[in-house]
This record gives C-alpha cells, structure tokens and sequence, in this order.
C-alpha cells in the first residue's frame, strides 16, 4: 500500500475475536476511511474460539470454526500478517514493531491482545505435556496427546476445565478434574447446582478431586503424574491447566499505558493514549474485565463507531450469562447468584427430574439466576434482568416459566430436541438446520445477523424467542444480546433516547432529528422513518406536521394493500352497530365495482376487498354518502370497539355496552398510536365481546364498570391485566384517555400493549393511571388536546375524496397507449 | 435507436416517493429521491411482484410495501440477503422534465 494514500492508517494488534468484530463493524459503516493492517501471533485468520471445545470433543473440525479465511482479508483489502507478535510501540512515531522486525504506521491502533492461561507456579509446570486450552495449537497438543496417553488430569473445575475434560473424554481418555473449590464451577453454581453438575459428570464417567490443592508436576522429560498437598498423586499422561485467565497486557504496560489488571479503557474503549484504542478480554473497563464474548461484541460496536468519527454511542458495561457446552447437560447462569441480605431467593428443586432452578430477586427485580436442568426460562429471566423489568406482578408464575404466562403455541419448545426440519419461521418458511447451518458457516453470533442472513424471525417476531435459543444452543455461551437495542441500523441511539431527544431539543421534523443525530442513511430507512414520524407527531402534535412519504403504505392510502396490489376498504362501524342504509352503500359500492369478496372481518364490521387505487376516492366519496367514515384498519391506530348488545335487549345485561361502546370509539379515533388499539365492552361477566382480549376492555358490573387493560388475541395471546373498577362513564372514559395516551408517549413504535406493559410492569401502569389522580388528569387533558390537532378527528376518507387533496398519488403520471 | 417520451416533470412526484407510468408492458414505477434523482423500474417486485411504486423510499433503495424486500433504483437488484431483479428503464432529465425510453 502506497505511503501517500489519503486514507488513515489503522492498525490492529491481535488477530482475534475482539478486534475482528470491531473491523467488521468499522467496514459496516466507514468502509473507505481507513487502510488496516492486522498482526496476529497465531498463523490462522479469523476464528471462533468459542467452538474450540466441539472440536476437542470430535463435534466440528477446524475448518467449521473460521470465521474469515483469509480471501476475506484480502477482498476487504486488509494486510493481514500472521504468525507476528508485536513487541514494541513506539508512541511518539507512531509505529509498531514484531519479533521478526516488520513495522507499520498507525494514525490509530487497536489493542486486541486477548488473555493469557494463567498456569499455576509449581514445580514441573514447564514440563512437556502441560498444556492449556486457548487456541487452536493447544487443541492439536491435546489431540496427539489423547492418541497416544491414557490418563488426563484437568487442573480446573471451571466451564472451560469442564470443556476441556468432556472433550478428552470423548477422545478415550480417563480423565480426571481437579478443583480447589468445595464445588465445581463455582463463579456460576451455588451449591446445590453445583452438585447436581458433579453428579450428573460423573453418570458420564468423569473423575473429580474437589478441595485438592496441586503441589507438583512429576515427571522427568515429560508429565506423568500429578501431587497434591494431602500427599495423593494421580498418574497422568497429560496435564492441563485451566484455572483461569489474566488479561494480557504485557506489551500495553511495557509502552506506559495505563493498566490494572487490564488495559484501562474509558466508555469509548479508548485508552489513556486516544490514538490508541483497546476491546476484548484485555481490557479493563469500569473496573470489570470479560471473559465471554457477548461483551467484546457490544465494545466492538461501540469502539467502530468512533474510530469511523461518528462519536455517538457509549459502552456503560455488560450483564453476561453462561451456559456449559457440553452435550446432554442444560446450565444457565447469570448475574449475582448467591444475594446479600436484602435478596430474597425463589428456588424450586426436583431432584427426581434433576432440576434446579433459582432466580434471585432485589427490590422487586431479578438480579441473578441459576438453572440446571431446565434451562428453557434463561432468556427469559436474562432478558427480565437486563431490561430490570419489575417482577411484582408475575412473582407467583415466575418460576413456572414464560410459558405459563398466557403465550399459547409458541412457547416451551426445546429447541435442542427439534429436528433440522422442524420449522421455525412460519412467515418465511426457515427451519432450524437452515439457522443452525448460517451459524456456523457465515458465524453468526446475533439475533439481528441470523435475520439478515436468514429471514427468521423477520417479520412477525413471534419466533424470536425460538431463534434465540438456537443462538444458544448452537453457540453454547452467551451470544450477543445488547443490552439496549438500537432503533435500526442507522442510528446507535434506541427508541428511549431518540424520543428524549426529540422532546429536549425540540425537534419538529425527520430531516432535524437525521441531522442532529447523525444518522448513518441520511433518509433513514423503512424501519426508522415511520417510528420517526410517529414520536415527531405524538411528541408535538401541534407543532409537528405529517410526512406521507414516512408511512407504510396503507396509511398513506388510508386503505390495506392486498397481494394483488389491489386495497380493502373497511368503513367503520360505531360499536359494531350499522343500519340499513349503512348496508345498502356497502352493497350498491360492491355491485358498482364488481368486488368479489364482502367479508365479516373478525373485527364486527364489513370489508370489501379488491379495489383498485384509482378508484379509492369515489369509493370513499359513495360510502361518505350514507355517513360512514374510515375504519383506520389500516392505521396504527384505533381499529375496532366490539360490544355486545347489552342492557338494552339481553336478560343479563347491566349496563348499555353498546352505548359506552360508541362513546369509546368517539372519543379516540383518528389517533396515531405505536401500534394498533382495540377496544369492547361486554355487558356483563359473561364477556362477549371478549374484552379481556383487548388493549383497553369494559366489562360492566351491577355496580360500575371494570376497565382492564393490555391484552392481545394475535401472535401471542395475553389476557388483560385488570386496572380497576370504576363507576361512573365519565370516570371510564377518562381512564381510557388517559391509559392511550400514557401508551402513545411512553411505548415502542411497533410495541402493542400487552409487550409494552409486560416490560414495564403492570404496577406502573396502575401507579400512573389508578394511583396518581393528577398524572391520569393531566394524561386525559394532553389526549384531549392532541385529538384536536393535525386534523385528527376529520375524516381522512372525506379529506382525499370531497375535498380532493393528495390526488396525485390516486392517478397515474401519465399513460402510455 | 431512443424513444423518449415526456412522462412528466421533477415536481409531479413526491420527493422520497413514486408515480406509475402506465404502459403497454405494464405498470412502470417513477422514483424520485431526496437528491431529486430520477429513477424507473418495472412496478413489479423480484420477490412476489408486489407493487415497488408503493414504497419507502431511502437513498437510491426502495423498500417493498409487501415484505421489505430492498431493490436498488439503479439497477433493479435486490439487496443481499434477497435475490432477484426488477427491469430497469432508461429515464433522462431535461431541466425539470422527465422522459422515459420504453426499449431501455
Ligand atoms: C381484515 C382482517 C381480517 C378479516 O378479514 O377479518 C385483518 C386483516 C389483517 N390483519 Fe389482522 N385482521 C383483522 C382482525 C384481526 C384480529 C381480530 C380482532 O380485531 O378482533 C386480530 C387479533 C386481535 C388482536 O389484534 O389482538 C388480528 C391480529 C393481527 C395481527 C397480530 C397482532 C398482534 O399484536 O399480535 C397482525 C400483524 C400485525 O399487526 O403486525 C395482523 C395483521 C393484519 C393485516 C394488516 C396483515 C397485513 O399486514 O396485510 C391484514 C390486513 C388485510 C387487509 O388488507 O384487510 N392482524 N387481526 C380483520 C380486520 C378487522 C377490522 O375490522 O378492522
Ligand atoms: C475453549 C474456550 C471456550 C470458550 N467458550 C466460550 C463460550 O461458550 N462463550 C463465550 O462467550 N466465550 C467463550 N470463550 C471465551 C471467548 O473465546 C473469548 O472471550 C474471546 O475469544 C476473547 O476475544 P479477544 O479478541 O479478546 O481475544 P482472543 O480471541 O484471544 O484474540 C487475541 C489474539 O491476539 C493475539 N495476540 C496477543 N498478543 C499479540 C501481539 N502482541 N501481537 C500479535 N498478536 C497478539 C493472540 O494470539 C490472539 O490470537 C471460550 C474460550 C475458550 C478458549
Ligand atoms: S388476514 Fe390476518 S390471519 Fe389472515 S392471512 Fe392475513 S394476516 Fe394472516
Ligand atoms: S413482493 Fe416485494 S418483498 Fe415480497
């Protein structure tokens, strides 16, 4: 590469996990800036350390586990050299040196060294046959080793001591494991699990000598035994140590960069020199170094966004979770497992299933948790931890597992059961081998690169659960799962602090928002822009004007696209009630246009499908005629109320359902929501209008009305969560106004109720609306105010047809005969 | 041999939107971006033939309204990890107006 290229030079000090992923990242989103070059003491590209243990164990082959070869390097124009280690920076010049004596200049560097093995300091240990498990030469070590030996001793009763004893297993070695500890993997066990893991080891003929202390190494040219203090020895063929890692940072401390026990780092992964960067197990952030590689993953991100001089994101640290790859044996583990005495702990143990489960619980959020046996709740538990979601509400089913929690269909599937064929994504048709296949052949480590690579789970979401646990199964640690996701892949900012932004810098437009955050895509894409408009909207819904050409396209023609390109229309139908005139438009529209399909939709009114785009306005311009307006089911919006006929005709009705019905739907329509809201009221318990089935639902009593409050009947059902009894009309509307308008600030773009409350925390929703009279108040007033604005409450349907705006987009450019 | 024919100008399409040219070949979508780039494809998806005209539109990609299949306006690729082509047309300015070449 030529000394006078324009571009930066970046240069990258391990060949490894870290600094690949921040590369990778950096080419995303600045692939022209820089020149790189990498050094790597290894003499391999890039590849997936985590799967060294399957290849111990005979599972996978070296080749399966790369993850660049090297013609990647070479088509991203990356110099790679291998089998260099670096030994000196020179800071001032800015240049680095190898053993061999190759040099580069950087304008920036990465530090991306890794750990070393740590080896305990007693006789013997430099004896041929001591080996450690980091790296693809260790795994040839121990391979040869188990060809020719027959006993093993593994010094460390840790994931990867364990790791490495059930692959020498699998290798026809006895083998036994060595643990100072009174239990096996104690960093992620309490006691109990930490037993029930022997045990179960031990069923697969594993050996273990807990609370041994090793003294030496014997042997004379090479390992033959291990002593410990007690005096016991153990004859072994080969020995290997797996007692833990240390950052290595011997050559950052020899250059005078600032390290403790790792490379200290700030929250842009820069060190105390900020030319120089460092990311992965060599750094020491907020005083906690890592050891998995769901955080290196998160830093990567974080460290390429401001090497490409973006300069938005910050990492502010990781929660990591861990599962044991061996075969046949379910662990999880996460967070503070053990507790203080202000934790309360739920455990529930059948020892004749062989399962454990513990989730320790602070201030009304899980803080830790440790599975065995049954490990299918691990995401989920993880995810209620990582979000600090409040429990209080689902305390009593928590341990019963997510599936218990009203999910019909979808949940309790194990995965690691499944057959290749077994179909994951029913939108897109993918199967579980196909997943698993793009995970190890294109190394995938995240939901959002399985979506991209795959589909799955790129559309409905309802498999997203499912997809996550493959990541698992397949990957074995934790794969990464940030802890607060991005907006979309324009922006690092999530939905929260793009909201707060917009409300704080007073933002009115989604070119102002672009800007002022600099966004990657500088029209944003399909995925931000609708979100964007809607919060600009929802935030200011005086100041703040539409943009069609930000929205999906049945909004912008306020009617469904069907696979034919053709549109639905569906009138709306005030409480689910109609009148003959009402049906005789209905039916005269559908004669006069030949359509085809009139159907009931499961929503209490009529659709009328196949109509062309030319002719929605005068369609709309016949049904205004007999007074019916928008339906909005196309709308992320207010769809449909459904009532039974209550008080007025049925012999148990209490009060008029259809009535409050009608008054609901009044009071709301037209608003723009984070995703679509329906309502029903039921004229008594026996609830026909299934309103507990419903983003807000009335069930009326003899004395008042019971509001409930985020329940959903589509992908996954979730009944409602009761808000409280109210008893006068005027009360319940003004809790409804209040509860929308709650939503329509606070959730998601894309987040129905029910997610929204489950995240969080029904109490919340109670403190806000039942609790605190002065917040409902000032809710219901903000509601009110935004119905009022941006032409809200007027019908769209008139608008475009009567009224004539936005013909354009109805009518062909131009027609060529 | 070019036909071009006046379809229209600059300001009859939305900025970051689509108008439909009809024609004997069928529906032909006309896209204008934020840099007020002309661009014409078939108004037909690679993946389902879903109307192109009818979506979000972002640098020199539109976004399918039908299942978010990405196709470059430049050349009628889809965007990996999808895989197909729409028919690109030849479309020029002149000032403020917009011909289309149907044999493009
Ligand atoms: C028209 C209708 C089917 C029918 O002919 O009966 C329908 C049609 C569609 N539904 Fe629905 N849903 C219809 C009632 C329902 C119901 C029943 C209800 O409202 O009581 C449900 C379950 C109740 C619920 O939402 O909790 C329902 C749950 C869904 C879901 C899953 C939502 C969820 O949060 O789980 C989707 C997907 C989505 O919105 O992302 C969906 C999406 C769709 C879409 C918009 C799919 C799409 O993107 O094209 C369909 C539009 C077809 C069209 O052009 O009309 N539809 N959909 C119903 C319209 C009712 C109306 O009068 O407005
Ligand atoms: C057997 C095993 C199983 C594991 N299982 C899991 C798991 O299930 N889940 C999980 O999340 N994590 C697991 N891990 C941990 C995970 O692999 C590491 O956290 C991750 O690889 C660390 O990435 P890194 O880039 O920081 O270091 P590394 O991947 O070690 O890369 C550092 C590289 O830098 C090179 N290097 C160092 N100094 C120099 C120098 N001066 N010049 C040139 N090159 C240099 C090294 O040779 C090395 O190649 C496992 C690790 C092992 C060993
Ligand atoms: S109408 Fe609803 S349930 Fe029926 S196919 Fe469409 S999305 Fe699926
Ligand atoms: S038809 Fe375009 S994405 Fe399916």
């Amino acid at each position: 590469m030529s000394e006078t290229s324009a571009r930066e030079k970046l240069v990258v000090i391990g060949n490894g996990m870290a600094g690949i992923r921040t590369v990778e990242e950096l080419l995303k989103i600045a692939p022209e800036k820089f020149d790189i070059t990498v050094f790597g003491s290894e003499p391999y590209g890039n590849y997936n350390r985590i799967l060294l243990s399957p290849v111990l164990a005979g599972e996978k082959t070296i080749k399966d586990i790369m993850l660049n070869d090297l013609q990647w390097y070479a088509d991203n124009k990356i110099t790679l050299h291998t089998g260099e280690t670096v030994t000196e920076i020179d800071r001032k010049n800015c240049i680095v040196k190898t053993a061999n004596g190759k040099t580069a200049k950087y304008d920036r560097l990465l530090l991306a060294t890794g750990s070393n093995p740590f080896i305990l300091p007693v006789p013997g240990r430099d004896l041929p046959g001591v080996i450690s498990f980091r790296d693809i030469h260790d795994v040839d070590l121990m391979l040869a080793a188990a060809r020719s030996g027959k006993h093993a001793v593994v010094i460390g009763g840790g994931l990867l001591g364990l790791e490495a004893a059930n692959g020498l297993m699998k290798q026809g070695m006895r083998v036994t494991v060595v643990h100072i500890m009174d239990w096996l993997m104690e960093r992620q066990m309490d006691e109990v699990s930490g037993a029930m893991l022997k045990k179960s080891l031990a069923e697969k003929g594993m050996q273990f000598m807990l609370k041994a202390s090793t003294r030496e190494i014997m042997g004379s040219q090479k390992v033959e035994g291990v002593k410990f203090a007690d005096g016991t020895v153990l004859e072994a063929d080969i020995v290997v140590m797996a007692v833990g890692i240390r950052p290595n940072i011997d050559l950052a401390k020899k250059v005078g960069l600032h390290c403790e026990r790792g490379i200290v780092v700030n929250d842009t992964l820069q060190t105390f020199d900020p030319k120089i960067y460092a990311v992965g197990e060599c750094v020491q952030h907020r005083g906690q170094t890592y050891g998995l590689v769901a955080p290196l993953f998160e830093m990567a991100k974080v460290c390429a966004n401001h090497l490409a001089a973006y300069g938005i994101g910050m990492y502010r640290g990781s929660v990591t979770s861990t599962k044991l790859k061996v075969t046949g044996i379910d662990l999880f583990s996460a967070g503070d497992f053990t507790g203080d005495e202000n934790c309360e702990d739920i455990v529930v143990r059948d020892a004749s299933r062989g399962i454990y489960k513990k989730v320790v619980i602070k201030d009304n959020r899980i803080v830790g948790s440790v599975l065995y046996g049954d490990t299918i709740d691990g995401a989920w538990y993880f995810q209620l931890m990582r979000e600090q979601t409040n429990v209080s509400d689902i305390r009593d089913k928590l341990m019963f597992g997510q599936a218990h929690l009203g999910d019909s269909g979808h949940g309790g599937n194990v995965v690691a059961n499944m057959s290749d064929d077994t179909e994951i994504c029913g939108c897109n048709g993918v199967c579980k081998g196909t997943i698993v296949n793009a995970i190890t052949s294109k190394g995938l480590f995240t939901l959002e690169e399985v979506r991209m690579h795959t589909k799955a789970s790129s559309s409905c979401g309802s498999c997203t659960g499912l997809v996550e646990q493959i990541l698992e199964t397949v990957l074995g640690g934790d794969y990464s799962a940030p802890e607060s996701k991005p907006m979309c892949n324009c922006t690092e900012y999530t939905h929260e602090q793009v909201r707060e932004f917009i409300r704080t810098q007073k933002l009115f437009s989604i070119p102002a928002v672009i800007e002022k955050l600099k966004w990657k895509n500088k029209d944003g894409c399909a995925s931000c822009r609708p979100a964007l408009n809607y919060y600009l909207l929802s935030t200011w819904p005086v100041e703040c004007r539409d943009d069609p050409q930000s929205r999906f396209i049945n909004e912008r023609a306020h009617a469904n696209i069907q696979k034919d390109g053709t549109y639905s229309v569906i009138p709306r139908m005030w409480g689910g009630m109609t009148t003959p005139d009402e049906l005789r438009s209905i039916a005269n529209v559908a004669d006069e246009y030949g359509l085809k399909t009139v159907h009931v939709t499961g929503g209490q009114r009529i659709g009328l499908y196949g109509i062309k785009k030319q002719d929605l306005p005068v369609v709309w311009k016949k049904l205004n005629a007999s007074g019916l307006v928008s339906g909005h089911a196309y709308g992320k919006a207010l769809r449909t109320v459904k009532t039974c006929v209550g008080k007025e005709w049925c012999r148990f009705g209490t009060q008029d359902s259809t009535g409050i019905g009608i008054k609901l739907e009044q009071l709301t329509w037209g608003s723009w929501m984070p995703h679509k809201f329906k309502m029903a009221a039921s004229g008594c318990p026996r609830n026909c209008a299934e309103a507990t089935i419903k983003d807000f639902g009335v069930v009326c009593v003899d004395s008042g009305y019971e509001l409930h409050v985020g329940g959903n009947r589509g992908v996954k059902v979730r009944a409602t969560d009761l808000l409280c009894k109210v008893e006068t009309e005027a009360e319940e509307l003004e809790y409804c106004a209040a509860f929308i308008q709650l939503y329509r600030e606070e959730a998601r773009y894309l987040d129905r109720t029910a997610p929204w409350i489950e995240r969080v925390g029904f109490s919340y929703i109670k403190q806000n609306i039942v609790e605190n009279t002065k917040k409902r108040q000032q809710l219901a007033e903000r509601f009110r105010i935004s119905q009022q604005e941006n032409e809200t409450q007027i019908d769209p349907w008139v608008i475009r047809s009567t009224e004539g705006r936005d013909q354009e987009q109805f009518l062909p450019l131009k027609v060529i005969a | 041999m070019s036909n071009w024919i006046e379809v229209g100008t600059v300001q009859d399409i939305p900025k970051l939107g689509a108008r439909v040219v009809q024609a004997p070949q069928g529906d032909i979508a006309i896209f204008r971006n934020a840099q007020d780039e002309i661009f014409a494809l078939a108004d037909k998806c690679p993946h389902k033939g879903g109307p192109l005209s009818q979506g979000l539109v972002h640098g020199k990609t539109v976004t399918c309204p039908m299942h978010n299949w990405k196709i470059s306006m430049e050349n009628g690729e889809a965007v990996a990890p999808d895989h197909g082509c729409s028919r690109v047309y030849a479309v020029k300015l002149d000032g403020e107006k917009i011909f289309l070449d149907l044999a493009k």
